[in-house]
């Protein structure tokens, strides 16, 4: 709980958050950039976990917990993300999603 | 049910195994080995029936003056239809099916030991083995089976044998087409074979043999008929419909008028088949099937499905026979002599009284088709011979072998005055019983009987004049030499079963109601000395044509101008069936509904694939590959249905 700050501010800072990580991954062509988005995405709820376990049931650790274990499964994702648009990069000298279209009808 | 016949199932098991390891094995094993591992299984079941036969006739078989039949019950209820319906898988051991065991094993181990011979340096040498030992399997199973079901699984695989074995040179287009139509022949026949089962058992309750053969169920069947005068149909009665398309199924196997076609065909597989699948087993399963089902035909509707049995078979008898005088190619000869044979045997059946010394028809069609099993394949394996030493079918390209083959001459002339019907050979023995029968029967039954025995002596020695005396032809360098001794071992047992076959007392071990009755041939009876007679001018007239090239054959020919041409060209039935199926069913059935399967039926399915093609043509530039349309997708349909359930709440 912090003083001054109500849980509904928290919770706009991380819909502006999320909401500027889907644009991001939406808008972004490069590969690396979307990924970064997609942090983004992770990070806001990830404090939402927190402040909610903060606000609304502070008797508990649950929220908190979740929040690690997105710290740590984003950590392992990002890694086979990279591994991905690594070999992707190695396969077509290529990051750019829009380039990268095999995949369709 | 245990009893001391219960180690019958090894007579059938034991061929099958052989099949099984013979046909995975065809590749790998070496020629001669696999002949021998079919002909030592052979031996094995043979040596079983024999003593089979030995125990049931001479030993348990006769309880109070009647053979009894035994039952081993293998399954009980192996299919369950209903409480009243369902079928076993058993074994029935009674006087036919002992003597059919026999007859199976005594002529499967002689083609085998033949073929030791004759199959010599074959490529399909071990696959031909395997084929052997399946029909022998089958065929086993077929004599052995107790009841309509299982006869009928058996009648199947007998047809998939002899197809295999027909088609055996499968390289050769004839060959494949002969043993196409003789499945195509069999099977039509089989479905009404069929129907006639369902009928039975429908009407009956039961598949049995044993139940359906005992008197209280032909009581009850005539009761029913007296009381469902409704369940008729052009005034002969269902049951007795369900007997008459059993015995089309017979027809069809047997090779009775008009489904006789494919016998002649067959005659492309290799000869040794011939003489055990198309002479002396197969062939007699339609007798074999009258027979077993021989008191419902009797008594069913006082023996109307009998008559029509006695009608085929005299007709086809003297129908084959005529065809067999004029045909150049000794296999077709014999093909239409067996035809004529099995006619004779059908004949007898349907002549025959029930009760004692009346149901001596029965008894001599039973001995009848004992003595041909012989006498036939014993001539199939000569023909064999021969044709494995002029490498040639036709007549034109034999003559003058007597000295070439002393043997096969001598072995051939056996079971020529046998088939002719000269005493004391197997054949004079059964046919004059069967002519004495018929004589009782009705006199112009026994015409066509008396007139098929001239004609047969005829033929038969037609051709035993022109393969082994006539004109000679240039036989080159390459002289025609005797058989190897294992044909030859074939062919010298076969005569002497041929010679002595004739002395069994049958009607002491096989009649229509089981009891023994005493026969024997009254020498002065002017029946007797009349088909004596009638064979004696039929060789005569032989010798007098073909000992040495005369024109008489031309002359005859000539004379009898249109009909010597119809029966050289069998009556064209096979040209009236083409026109049928062609003509007829294919143009005015088969190409109507073609036509409507391929605009109608196609058609809308076409109609409907080309509307899903079109519309996926539409849609499916949705996907276009790029991951960010799709996450386009996904966050305006999370959007819209966060949208509904707040609009919604």
């Amino acid at each position: 709980m912090i003083e001054g700050v109500s849980l509904f501010e928290i919770m706009s800072l991380t819909t502006i958050l999320f909401f500027i990580g889907i644009y991001g991954f939406l808008t972004r062509t490069n590969l690396i950039a979307m990924l970064m988005s997609l942090e983004l995405m992770v990070n806001a709820e990830a404090v939402n976990f927190v402040a909610i376990n903060k606000y609304l049931s502070p008797a508990v650790l649950q929220g908190q917990i979740f929040s690690l274990f997105i710290i740590a499964l984003a950590a392992a994702e990002t890694a086979l993300a990279l591994a991905i648009i690594l070999h992707l990069y190695r396969l077509t000298e290529n990051i750019d999603v829009k380039e990268v279209e095999e995949l369709k009808y | 049910m245990m009893n001391e016949f219960s180690y019958l199932y090894l007579i059938p098991l034991i061929p099958l195994l052989t099949f099984i390891f013979l046909g995975f094995t065809a590749k790998k094993i070496k020629e001669p080995i696999s002949g021998y591992i079919g002909t030592a299984s052979l031996l094995s079941i043979f040596i079983l029936s024999l003593y089979t036969a030995y125990k049931y006739f001479f030993v348990v078989g006769l309880v109070d003056g009647k053979y009894q039949s035994i039952k081993i019950m293998l399954k009980e209820n192996w299919i369950h239809f209903s409480d009243k319906l369902g079928i076993d898988i058993g074994l029935l051991v009674d006087p036919i099916s002992v003597m059919m065991l026999v007859v199976v094993t005594t002529i499967s181990l002689m083609v085998h030991i033949y073929s030791l011979g004759y199959m010599h340096d074959d490529t399909g040498y071990s696959r031909f083995y395997a084929y052997l030992s399946l029909f022998t399997f089958s065929m086993l199973g077929l004599v052995l089976s107790s009841n309509l079901f299982m006869i009928y699984i058996f009648w199947e695989l007998v047809g998939v044998s002899s197809f295999l074995l027909i088609g055996f040179y499968f390289e050769k287009p004839s060959a494949v087409a002969a043993s196409k139509k003789a499945f195509i022949v069999t099977r039509f026949a089989d479905m009404f074979f069929l129907i006639g089962i369902l009928m039975v058992g429908y009407f009956a309750h039961t598949f049995d043999f044993e139940t359906l053969n005992s008197p209280s169920t032909y009581e009850t069947i005539q009761n029913w008929i007296a009381n469902h005068q409704i369940a008729s149909f052009m005034g002969i009665s269902v049951f007795t419909w369900a007997l008459i398309f059993i015995y089309i199924g017979g027809m069809g196997k047997s090779a009775m008028f008009p489904l006789h076609i494919w016998l002649p065909d067959a005659m492309e597989g290799p000869t040794p088949v011939s003489a055990l699948i198309h002479a002396a087993t197969m062939v007699v399963a339609g007798v074999f099937l009258v027979a077993r089902l021989y008191p419902l035909y009797f008594h069913v509707e006082d023996g109307f499905a009998l008559r029509i049995v006695a009608v085929v078979g005299a007709f086809s008898a003297l129908f084959a026979a005529i065809i067999a005088l004029t045909q150049e190619d000794i296999k077709r000869v014999l093909a239409f002599s067996t035809m004529s044979q099995i006619g004779y045997m059908m004949m007898a059946l349907g002549v025959s009284g029930f009760n004692g010394h009346e149901g001596l028809g029965y008894m001599a069609g039973m001995f009848h088709l004992f003595t041909h099993a012989m006498f036939k394949a014993l001539l199939f394996l000569t023909a064999g011979a021969i044709i494995h030493a002029v490498h040639s079918n036709y007549m034109k390209d034999m003559g003058g072998l007597n000295k070439y083959m002393p043997v096969s001459s001598l072995v051939f002339l056996i079971a020529a005055l046998a088939i002719s019907g000269i005493p004391p050979f197997a054949g004079f023995f059964s046919k004059d019983e069967i002519l004495t029968a018929a004589f009782e029967y009705n006199i112009f039954i026994w015409l066509v009987g008396f007139l098929v025995a001239g004609l047969t002596a005829f033929y038969m020695f037609r051709l035993y004049f022109r393969i082994f005396f006539n004109k000679q032809p240039d036989y080159g360098d390459h002289k025609p030499h005797e058989a190897p001794y294992t044909m030859l071992f074939a062919l010298i047992f076969l005569g002497l079963m041929t010679m002595i076959a004739g002395f069994i007392p049958f009607s002491e071990l096989v009649s229509a109601d089981r009891m023994p009755f005493h026969s024997h041939i009254e020498w002065t009876d002017p029946l007797v000395i009349a088909s004596i007679l009638m064979a004696a001018s039929g060789i005569g007239v032989a010798y007098l044509m073909y000992y040495k090239e005369t024109s008489y054959p031309e002359k005859v020919a000539t004379a009898m101008g249109k009909g010597y041409k119809w029966a050289k060209n069998k009556f064209y039935i096979d040209e009236l069936y083409i026109f049928i199926t062609h003509k007829i069913i294919f143009e005015h059935v088969s190409k109507p509904i073609a036509w409507f399967d391929r605009n109608v039926i196609d058609g809308f399915m076409n109609l409907l694939g080309l509307t899903v093609e079109k519309l996926a043509e539409r849609i499916k530039i949705i996907q276009t590959g790029r991951m960010q349309d799709y996450a386009m997708y996904f966050v305006s349909g999370v959007i819209a249905i966060v949208m509904l359930i707040i609009y919604f709440n």
